[in-house]
């Protein structure tokens, strides 16, 4: 799925500047939960969140994330916008919830790029 | 034709660039000489209309300069003036009828911005560059600045994909017994707003440097982790240093307090002493140490309850080290 046909499937508005809409989007995964985001998701995925500070933008870029989209139609702070348009992360707001925007996505054949954490008390340290 | 523009070598931070794209940025930077077109087809102020036909047909123009015997800057005649006389059946007569005399011009020296200012306020298609002496030295269209700002685009991506060639030859060019670069970062507690920043800088580096996709993805998750424990749970912020190193990445957190009470419960999966004014930005779940560790081949946290913490990470980049996460060492 391309960027174009996302914000099409969930009635989104780009918030950034630059937005490609030719752009590849492999897989999906929704979490309000930066941590979780940064264990579970997978390289070029499109995050659905509820947060609106910088943050995501941030995770975003550490977690190779191919684009977010705001849920619920919110609107984020201007300090994440211009951090967006910085790392040029496209950034898109949906008036749908995280529930109706999950299913849109997964039926137009989205799949889900969220690993499992469950294995969390598998890892090791010195 | 358009003259090679020179190089830029202004650096700008990304601070400095917080609030302005980089196509506003070179719209200042640029300025008219480096884009407009220096070899003008002009008339003479005395040519009949039909002649002015002919040349915009073979020349696929669509305006130009009439200039004095003497090199002054007359007038315009542009396709809209020729479609009037076109309409008037009225080729037979001299330019000097349905030249534009009301001229708008611009100075070479002047940065693009401003000729898109005049465009926009005056809704010509072109402008006249006269020098300081009032005579004509090029024209500038509203395509000539577009082209000038991709041009200037292409090089900063040129230049990007030079710095990272340089920066990817770093450790092969310096002959020593154990080459390594060193990245140091101070972190501000409660410095919400720009958190992130240092890791985002150091995953930028990284990839300079030549690192894999997923090298930098790891490290950066785990900086990024690192940088906002030094953020949220310090009492003056901390210290961030990398080294890297052909063969590996050395990671240190560090901070001067208050330090962990009891580390091994702080490395238990969500457990959090994190405010909820911290998990209401989306951390403070208790995963921060178990991301890291997931993301890195050794973890080591020491601290002194009343002293401060260190956190000391490693990544190994020798192909036999591909992190898996059954090759993490179990405690």
């Amino acid at each position: 799925m391309n960027l174009g046909d996302l914000v099409k499937i969930v009635e989104g508005k780009v918030l950034t500047d630059l937005f490609d809409k030719n752009e590849i989007v492999l897989g999906g995964c929704g979490a309000d939960l930066m941590s979780d985001v940064l264990a579970s998701i997978e390289p070029g995925a499109v995050l659905l969140t509820g947060l609106c500070n910088p943050q995501v933008i941030r995770t975003a870029q550490m977690a190779d994330v191919a684009a977010v989209v705001l849920v619920r139609g919110k609107i984020p702070p201007e300090t994440t916008i211009d951090l967006a348009n910085d790392e040029e992360i496209p950034l898109i707001t949906s008036p749908f919830g995280m529930f109706e925007l999950c299913g849109r996505l997964y039926k137009a054949g989205l799949p889900s790029l969220e690993k499992s954490v469950a294995d969390q008390s598998d890892f090791g340290f010195e | 034709m358009v003259t090679n523009p020179p190089q830029r070598k202004r650096i700008i931070s990304d601070q400095e660039a917080e609030n302005i794209s980089r196509v506003e940025e070179l719209a200042y930077e640029i300025k008219v000489r480096e884009v407009m077109t220096s070899d003008l087809i002009s008339f003479s102020p005395e040519i009949k209309m039909q002649e002015v036909l002919e040349v915009f047909r073979q020349k696929r123009i669509s305006g130009a300069p009439i200039v004095s015997p003497l090199g002054d800057l007359i007038g315009i005649i542009s396709m809209e003036d020729l479609i009037r006389c076109l309409v008037d059946m009225d080729v037979d007569s001299t330019i000097n009828k349905y030249m534009t005399t009301k001229l708008i011009t611009i100075l070479p020296t002047d940065p693009v911005i401003e000729a898109s200012k005049k465009f926009v306020s005056t809704n010509f298609g072109r402008l006249p560059v006269v020098d300081k002496d009032q005579k004509l030295v090029g024209m500038i269209t509203k395509g000539d600045i577009n082209r000038g700002l991709l041009r200037a685009l292409e090089t900063d991506y040129q230049e990007e994909e030079i710095r990272k060639y340089r920066a990817s030859h770093l450790f092969e060019d310096i002959e020593s017994d154990r080459t390594s670069l060193i990245l140091r970062y101070q972190i501000q507690q409660g410095d919400f707003d720009i958190g992130g920043q240092a890791s985002s800088n150091i995953k930028r580096a990284l990839i300079r440097l030549g690192a894999s996709k997923q090298i930098a993805r790891r490290c950066g998750i785990a900086i990024y982790e690192a940088e906002m424990n030094l953020i949220i749970h310090t009492t003056e912020g901390g210290v961030l240093r990398v080294e890297i190193e052909p063969h590996q990445i050395s990671i240190d957190a560090y901070d001067y307090g208050p330090g962990i009470k009891d580390v091994d419960l702080a490395m238990k999966p969500g457990y959090s002493t994190a405010s909820d004014a911290v998990r209401e930005m989306g951390f403070g779940a208790g995963m921060g140490l178990v991301n890291i560790s997931r993301c890195v081949d050794q973890m080591k946290l020491e601290s002194v309850w009343g002293k401060g913490s260190r956190l000391k990470m490693r990544l190994f980049l020798d192909s036999d080290h591909k992190n898996n996460e059954s090759e993490n060492q179990k405690s």
